[in-house]
C-alpha cells in the first residue's frame, strides 16, 4: 500500500460517516470533548441522567418536527400548540375542578382533551392551509403561531392559570413508575411509535416519499395531501402532549412555554441529519439529535455561559448546521 | 475542399475525472453552411459545444476560428469574438420582461440611464424579424416553455454574429414556429453565417443540413453530405448497429378493449376519441406541443377535463383522482423523470419500494410494511430492468440517464397494472438502454398488458406499435394500422390542419 492511500482511508471513511449520519457524530464528540475540558462536573453519571431527564421535552417535540421535516416542510408553530394546550388544559382542569370537586380525575382528562383539541386545531389549520391551498410551510405555521400565541395570552390576560389540581402535577410531573419519571415513560413510547410509524407503516413510506418529491408520490398513486395534513396534525398532538407535561412540571398554565423549542426542534433534527428538503431523517438520531442540544445547554450552564449568549451560540449551531446539510447533500447527490 | 473553414478543431479533446468525454475530434465549420452534430446523449456533443462557446477548456488539441488558433476565456468572450450559443439551459431571469433579457448586459443608454423605450422596440423588431408572436413587456415567467425558447434564440441575435450554436433549438418548438426558426437560420445562412445545430430529429434536420458530423462514445464516427446519405444510414452510424437489431418484432394479441376514450376535450386537447386494447402496443406520435402527452394527462386526471367520457374496464374513471386511476390498474410513466419520476436522493431500492408499497405487495393493504418482501420484490424488478447490481445502493442522482430510466421503468412493476402509459419512455437515453426498455415493452405487450407509447421520436412509434393514433393542434388527427403505418402518412397527419381553430 502507498503513503498516499494510506492517509485517504480514514478521511474516506469520514466521509462516508458524514454522508450517511450527518454532522451529530463530530458535534457530539466535539461538545462532550469541550464541556469535560471547561467543567469537571460535566462528564458525571448524575449529571448525563439528569441531561437526559431535562431532554425528554424537547425528543418529543423533535419527533413531530421531524416528521413535518421529513414531509418536506417545517413548523415553527410547535411553541404555540405548547403554550396553547398549558391555557387551556389548565383553564380546563381548573374549572371542570370546581364543578365536580369529587371527581379530580376526570376534571384532569377534560382538561387534557381541551387541551388536545386546542392542538389538534393547530395541526388542522396548517395542514389544511399547506396541503389543500398551498401556502408555504413558513408562512402558514409562522402566521398560525402568531394567532395561537395571542389567543392564549388573549385567554389569560398575560396571567399564569394556578391552583391546578395538585394530583395532575404529582403524577404527570414528578412522579415515577417503576422507579422511571413518567415524562421520560411517555417520551419512551412516543419515541416507540414514531420509529414504528416511520420505520415499518405504509404510511410512514408515503411521507418519506411525499417529502422526496411530491409530484413522482403523486404519480404513484399516494394521496399526497392526506399524507402532509397527517404529518402536521401529529407534530401538532405531540406538542401538546410536551405542552401537558410541561404544564404538570410547572404546576401552572402558562402562554409563555415553549418560547424557543421551534428553534431547538428543528436544529435537533438537522443536527441529527434530518433534511431541510424533505425525504430523509431516522428518528433514533432524531433522539440523539435533541439530547445533544440538551447537552450543550447543559454544559454551556456548567461553564457559566450567560442565557443571552446561549441563545447566539445555539442560533449559531442552527445556521452551521444547515450549511453542513446542504454539503452532505451535495455529496450525497454527486458521489464524490 | 478549398473553402475556408470559419471555425475548426484539431484533435481536439476532453478529459474529465475518469472520463474521456471528448476523444481527438476534427471538425470544421464554412461560412454560410449548416452543420448538424448528431449523436446518442453522451456521445460528446455537449461536450464538443461547451468548449467551441467558451465555457470549457480543452484538454488537448486546439480552436482555430478565421485561421487563428484561440483559445476562449469564457462565454461572453467568445460572444466578443462572434459566437453565440443558445443552450439547451436557458439563461433567462424569470422575473425581467422579455425586452429586459434580450438586452441583459447590453442595455440602451441615455446619459446613465436604461432607455427602455429603445429596448422594447428593438426587441419588438428583433421578435417580429423572427416571426415570433411575444410581447416584449410580458414577464419571461408567464410564457410558455417554447415562447421563452424563442426568446432565448432573439437573445442570440445581436452584435457581429459569425457563429451560430443551436442546442436542441426545437426540443420545445410547435411546427410553425419550427418553420420560422428555419427560414431565419436560411437568411443568416445567406448572410455568411456558420451554423452548427445539435439535434438528434433526422427528419427536421435534413430540411436545413449541409453537412452531418456523427459522434459516438466521445470520438467522431465520420462526417457526410446531408444529400449523400439516408436516415437509416444515419442511424446505424450513430448506434453502431443496425436498425432491425434494435426494435423487437411484438406479437400482436389484441384481446379486450381496456380504455375507451369519447370525445374528450381539455385544455389543450380536442375532441379525442380512441380506444385502447390489451395485447396490443399503441402508439401515439406528434409533434412537440401536438397534445399527445396533454392528452394521456388529461386521461390520467393530470390535465383539466372539459368534456367527454374516459372509461376503463367499463368504469367511468373521468372525475377519479390520479391516484384511484393507477390503482385500479393504469400506470402513467412521466417523460420527465427528475421533476415527476424519481427521488433523487434515494436508492433505486428505496425508489421502487414506494410503488411496491403502494401497489399492496410486503402485507398487502395491512398498515405495517413486510420490508424483507418488498426489498426481494425490488431486487426482481432490478433484474428484470437489468440494473447492475453496483447502482442498486446509491442514491439515483448519480447514475446516469440510461439507469435512471431503467429504474423509473422498474417502478411500473410495483403498481399492478393492467394500462400502461409510457411517455417518451426513451428520452435520453443510450441505445443499450433503448433495446432493453424496448425489450420489456415486448414482454408486457406479450404478456398480455395494453401499452401507450406516447414519443416524439418517429422510428420508435413506428417500429413498435400494431396500431397509432397522430395528433395535431390538440386533436387526433388520423388512426394508423398495419401497412398503413409509414413515415409519409405519419408526416402528413403531423401537419393536418384540421384541428386549428377557425
Amino acid at each position: 500500500m502507498t503513503a498516499q492511500s494510506l492517509t485517504a482511508a480514514p478521511v474516506l471513511s469520514v466521509r462516508r460517516l458524514f454522508v450517511k449520519l450527518g454532522v451529530l457524530p463530530f458535534f457530539l464528540l466535539a461538545a462532550l470533548v469541550l464541556f469535560s475540558l471547561l467543567s469537571p462536573k460535566f462528564l458525571t453519571g448524575q449529571n448525563l441522567v439528569n441531561v437526559a431527564r431535562q431532554s425528554v421535552y424537547l425528543v418529543l417535540v423533535s419527533m413531530g418536527q421531524m416528521l413535518v421535516l421529513v414531509s418536506g416542510g417545517f413548523d415553527l408553530s410547535v411553541g404555540t400548540s405548547i403554550a396553547l394546550t398549558s391555557v387551556v388544559s389548565a383553564l380546563g382542569m381548573v374549572w371542570f375542578a370546581g364543578l365536580f370537586p369529587d371527581a379530580i380525575w376526570i376534571a384532569i382528562l377534560f382538561g387534557a382533551l381541551m387541551g388536545f383539541g386546542v392542538a389538534l386545531m393547530v395541526g388542522l389549520v396548517n395542514g389544511v392551509g399547506i396541503a389543500y391551498f398551498d401556502v408555504s410551510p413558513f408562512i402558514m405555521t409562522l402566521g398560525v403561531s402568531s394567532v395561537g400565541a395571542g389567543l392564549a395570552l388573549f385567554l389569560t390576560g398575560g396571567v399564569p392559570v394556578s391552583d391546578l389540581p395538585f394530583e395532575f402535577g404529582d403524577t404527570f410531573g414528578f412522579g415515577r413508575v417503576f422507579g422511571i419519571p413518567v415524562p421520560v415513560l411517555v417520551a419512551i413510547v412516543i419515541i416507540a411509535v414514531m420509529w414504528l410509524l416511520m420505520a415499518r407503516t405504509r404510511l410512514g413510506t408515503q411521507i418519506y416519499a411525499v417529502g422526496g418529491n411530491i409530484k413522482a408520490a403523486h404519480l404513484s398513486a399516494i394521496n399526497t395531501r392526506k399524507a402532509l395534513l397527517f404529518a402536521y396534525v401529529i407534530c401538532a398532538l405531540i406538542a401538546s402532549l410536551t405542552g401537558l407535561l410541561l404544564t404538570a412540571r410547572v404546576e401552572s398554565g402558562e402562554a409563555n412555554l415553549g418560547g424557543t423549542i421551534a428553534l431547538e426542534s428543528i436544529a435537533a433534527c438537522v443536527i441529527a441529519g434530518v433534511s431541510l428538503r424533505g425525504g430523509i431523517g431516522r428518528v433514533e438520531n432524531v433522539v440523539l439529535g435533541a439530547f445533544f442540544i440538551v447537552l450543550v445547554q447543559n454544559g454551556m450552564n456548567l461553564a457559566q455561559v450567560s442565557s443571552y449568549m446561549q441563545m447566539v451560540l445555539l442560533g449559531a449551531l442552527l445556521i452551521l448546521a444547515v450549511i453542513f446539510d446542504q454539503l452532505r447533500y451535495r455529496m450525497l447527490m454527486s458521489g464524490s | 475542399m478549398t473553402q475556408p473553414s470559419l471555425i475548426s478543431t484539431k484533435h481536439l479533446t476532453k478529459h474529465y475525472p475518469g472520463v474521456k468525454a471528448l476523444d481527438g475530434v476534427d471538425f470544421d465549420l464554412h461560412p454560410g453552411e449548416v452543420h448538424v452534430l448528431f449523436g446518442e446523449n453522451g456521445a460528446g456533443k455537449s461536450t464538443l459545444i461547451s468548449m467551441l462557446a467558451g465555457a470549457n477548456a480543452p484538454t488537448d488539441g486546439k480552436i482555430v476560428l478565421d485561421g487563428e488558433e484561440i483559445a476562449f476565456e469564457s462565454v461572453a468572450d467568445a460572444q466578443k469574438k462572434g459566437v453565440y450559443t443558445v443552450f439547451q439551459e436557458f439563461s433567462l431571469i424569470p422575473t425581467l420582461s422579455v425586452a429586459q433579457n434580450i438586452f441583459l448586459g447590453w442595455e440602451p443608454l441615455v446619459g446613465p440611464f436604461i432607455d427602455r423605450r429603445t429596448m422594447r422596440a428593438r426587441s419588438r423588431e428583433m421578435l417580429a424579424e423572427l416571426g415570433f408572436d411575444i410581447d416584449p413587456t410580458e414577464i419571461v415567467a408567464r410564457l410558455s416553455r417554447a415562447q421563452q425558447q424563442m426568446v432565448e434564440i432573439t437573445k442570440a441575435f445581436h452584435g457581429d454574429l459569425k457563429v451560430l450554436i443551436l442546442d436542441e433549438p426545437t426540443a420545445s418548438l410547435t411546427d410553425r414556429e419550427v418553420d420560422h426558426l428555419f427560414d431565419f437560420v436560411g437568411r443568416l445562412k445567406a448572410e455568411g453565417v456558420g451554423i452548427i445545430y445539435i439535434s438528434h430529429r433526422i427528419q427536421e434536420f435534413a430540411r436545413i443540413a449541409d453537412r452531418v458530423t456523427v459522434l459516438r462514445d466521445g470520438a467522431k464516427i465520420g462526417t457526410v453530405a446531408m444529400d449523400q446519405t439516408s436516415e437509416d444510414r444515419l442511424v446505424e452510424m450513430m448506434t453502431g448497429r443496425a436498425i432491425d437489431e434494435i426494435y423487437p418484432a411484438i406479437r400482436h394479441q389484441p384481446g379486450e378493449t381496456l380504455l375507451k376514450v369519447r370525445n374528450l376535450k381539455g385544455i389543450g386537447v380536442r375532441d379525442a376519441s380512441f380506444t385502447v386494447r390489451a395485447g396490443e402496443v399503441l402508439g401515439v406520435a406528434g409533434l412537440v406541443g401536438s397534445g399527445k402527452s396533454r392528452l394521456f394527462r388529461t386521461v390520467m386526471g393530470l390535465g383539466t377535463r372539459l368534456e367527454g367520457t374516459v372509461e376503463y374496464r367499463s368504469r367511468s374513471i373521468a372525475d377519479w383522482p390520479t391516484r384511484d386511476i393507477i390503482q385500479a390498474g393504469v400506470y402513467y410513466l412521466s417523460p420527465d423523470r427528475k421533476a415527476e419520476g424519481l427521488d433523487l436522493a434515494k436508492s433505486s431500492r428505496e425508489n421502487l419500494a414506494v410503488n411496491l408499497v403502494m401497489g399492496g405487495e410486503g402485507g398487502g393493504q395491512s398498515f405495517f410494511v413486510k420490508w424483507d418482501e418488498v426489498n426481494a420484490k425490488a431486487s426482481a424488478i432490478s433484474d428484470k430492468v437489468e440494473l447492475h447490481p453496483s447502482y442498486r445502493q446509491k442514491p439515483v442522482a448519480q447514475l446516469s440517464g440510461g439507469n435512471q430510466q431503467k429504474v423509473l421503468f422498474g417502478k411500473c412493476f410495483g403498481q399492478k397494472a393492467e394500462l400502461f402509459i409510457f411517455d417518451e419512455p426513451t428520452v435520453g437515453v443510450d441505445m443499450g438502454t433503448r433495446s432493453a426498455l424496448y425489450r420489456l415493452i415486448q414482454e408486457l405487450a406479450e404478456a398480455g398488458k395494453a401499452v401507450v407509447v406516447i414519443s416524439s421520436d418517429l422510428p420508435e412509434v413506428l417500429n413498435l406499435a400494431h396500431r397509432m393514433i397522430v395528433l395535431a393542434h390538440g386533436h387526433i388527427a388520423g388512426e394508423l394500422a398495419g401497412a398503413d403505418m409509414t413515415e409519409d402518412q405519419v408526416l402528413k397527419l403531423f401537419f393536418d390542419e384540421s384541428g386549428v381553430e377557425k
